[in-house]
């Protein structure tokens, strides 16, 4: 296995949807090859830095507008 | 009221686990024609929906226009949502072609989600430096935020839509492949080069040394 074989299959390692084999074999280049293991790990906290971020609040009038819209509709039923 | 963002959420976690509890309650009792409930709902993910109209339109204006036509939209069909799916991916569905919507009539000849992509070796990353412990922790959270939404409003709509909808808002790549229209490898390939992409975007900030 050569480090493109290893990016190529990068997305399915992360989400652990790999065969065994597969992983074995890409696990066995990680052990041998150092900037496979820092892409690895640097697209893992890639991954982890946007989905644990949290959305900014709504600006106010941003958010007077949603609701003014809400209400307006809420008012008849569905 | 309470927010789901204050809820410690896992990395990688599994979309069932981002999910209130009360969730289905809440919808049941919109449904009947609760309508606090409804706000409630509305609270819970105005955020994130409006996070996710934003990443996808670029554009305030339009962002704004595609929440609300997004949580009208949902209001006025909630009869016909059927529950076998979480509510929350039935709304980003709706927010998401709302805000596709939005983005084709700015720029019709830009946005393709389906165009071929080479998957030559033109992905392989280049640099490759470490980023050493909790890089986050040397930026301020609204200096955070702010690098964030610039990386990934410098990806093309194609790999940001598809990395926004699988890795933040946590859909299942057969979600996102049915929320987009594309096939399920159209949906894998496009997510593994956003990820590469904003891996080298984000390299720029958190490598050793990017910050003192
Ligand atoms: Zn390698």
């Amino acid at each position: 296995m050569k480090c493109k074989d290893v990016v190529k299959e990068l997305a399915d390692y992360l989400d652990e949807a790999l065969d065994p084999t597969l992983r074995m074999s890409i696990e066995e280049h990680l052990g041998n090859c150092k900037d496979c293991r820092v892409v690895v790990d640097t697209t893992k906290q890639t991954i982890d830095i946007f989905c644990n971020s949290e959305p900014a609040p709504l600006s106010e009038p941003t958010r007077e507008r949603l609701h003014q819209a809400l209400i307006k509709r809420l008012r008849r039923r569905p | 009221m309470s927010s789901p963002k204050l809820d410690p959420v896992p990395s990688h976690a599994l979309p069932s686990q981002v999910v209130k509890a009360d969730e289905p309650i809440l919808v049941a009792q919109a449904k009947a024609g609760d309508v606090s409930a409804f706000e409630t709902l509305v609270n819970r993910y105005e955020r994130k929906i409006f996070r996710l109209t934003q990443n996808i339109t670029q554009n305030r204006e339009d962002a704004e226009d595609a929440m609300q036509e997004a949580f009208l939209k949902a209001y006025e069909h909630l009869g016909e949502f059927e529950g076998n799916s979480r509510f929350y991916t039935w709304l980003v569905r709706i927010a998401v072609n709302q805000a596709l919507m939005k983005l084709r009539r700015r720029r019709p000849n830009v946005v393709s989600l389906d165009d071929e992509i080479d998957t030559g070796e033109d992905i392989i990353p280049r640099e490759v430096e470490d980023w050493g412990p909790s890089p986050i922790e040397r930026y301020e959270q609204t200096e955070l935020s702010e690098i964030l939404s610039k990386v990934i409003s410098e990806l093309d709509p194609a790999f940001r839509i598809v990395f926004q909808l699988r890795d933040i808002e946590q859909l299942s790549t057969e979600e996102t492949a049915e929320a987009l229209r594309l096939s399920v490898p159209a949906v894998k390939s496009r997510l593994l080069r956003g990820r590469l992409k904003l891996r080298q975007k984000l390299n720029q900030y958190f490598r050793q040394g990017a910050k003192l």
